[in-house]
């Protein structure tokens, strides 16, 4: 991995566990509360990606400012988006799955670590709709 | 008191927690190693270590699918840390069948590669950057989202 250092690549973990522990204090590793939302019956969903979008907001914006690069790697990262169309498309279709089974890829991940394993089932399906959307993809640069 | 008790009449203050904790893991991975952690290009990336598909070839997948692999080993490992702590083991229990766990993975996994980012990726990653299109994904898919919730409702599904 070109500029990649081990350090950096073990970085990950705390923080990938700082996000598996808020999705499951948040209940949000939960379908029955996740289809709740869905069914307009409680709210808490928004305060969720409100808080999350809020905080990393923060850092989003912060720290390109205060910091000439990141900690442990050469320079920060830019989110690509696709191209309009196909985002709200793929977004229409993602909502449809997301509205079916309750969880999203984070919280499918997340919820086995808590011990729902039949979200091994949404796992596999997220693994094979990738997998689709691949091969139909036409292939980029 | 009544009003916030109808919005959210399992409390509030766990979303929230929560919701902070996802940004800050978020905001970490940020700072330390300069990512955006969204998570569903994660199976596409992880495609790439036994489909030889072009698609699955290209440098942005090659280059993250290491780092994707432990970070979602740390919201595994995050989210079982909470359930023996704050959560007193207590698991959750899943009452949907498995055709709907099944079918939602599918349909959802193929959208969020098709659309480049899901719940987190556009709605806390994308939001988090002042970015609209993924305004525009937070909008469009929480709208599909509900319709389809509510519909299998009122067909008598779970």
């Amino acid at each position: 991995m070109p500029g990649s250092s081990s350090k950096a690549l073990w970085a990950t973990l705390p923080a990938g566990m700082l996000f598996g522990f808020g999705l499951a204090w948040s209940t949000m590793i939960r379908p029955d509360i996740v289809l709740g939302f869905l069914r307009l019956h409680d709210m808490g969903l928004l305060l969720v990606m409100g808080g999350g979008a809020g905080v990393a907001m923060l850092s989003f914006q912060l720290a390109p400012r205060l910091m000439k690069k990141p900690v442990l790697e050469a320079q920060f990262e830019e989110r690509k988006s696709a191209a309009m169309s196909q985002t709200i498309i793929g977004s229409a279709i993602f909502g449809v799955g997301w509205g079916l089974c309750g969880v999203c890829p984070g919280p499918a991940l997340a919820g086995l670590g808590a011990g729902e394993w039949p979200l091994a089932w949404v796992l596999l399906g997220l693994f094979l709709g990738a997998w689709l959307h691949g091969l139909l993809a036409p292939v980029e640069n | 008191m009544t009003a916030i008790s109808t919005l959210f009449p399992y409390g509030w203050f766990h979303y929230l927690a929560g919701g902070v904790l996802i940004g800050l893991g978020i905001g970490v991975l940020f700072v330390l190693t300069g990512k955006v952690g969204g998570i569903s290009t994660a199976f596409s990336a992880w495609c790439s270590w036994w489909d030889r598909h072009p698609h699955f070839q290209q440098a942005r997948y090659l280059t993250s699918r290491s780092w994707r692999l432990v970070y979602a080993l740390g919201l595994i490992l995050g989210a079982a840390l909470f359930t023996f702590t704050l959560g007193h083991g207590r698991i959750p229990e899943i009452r949907l069948p498995v055709w709907q766990l099944f079918l939602g993975g599918l349909i959802g996994g193929y959208g969020a590669r098709l659309g480049n980012g899901c719940t987190s990726g556009h709605g806390i990653c994308g939001l988090g950057n002042l970015s609209l299109p993924s305004l525009v994904a937070v909008l469009t898919f929480l709208a599909t989202a509900i319709f389809t919730a509510l519909l299998v409702h009122a067909l008598g599904g779970a």
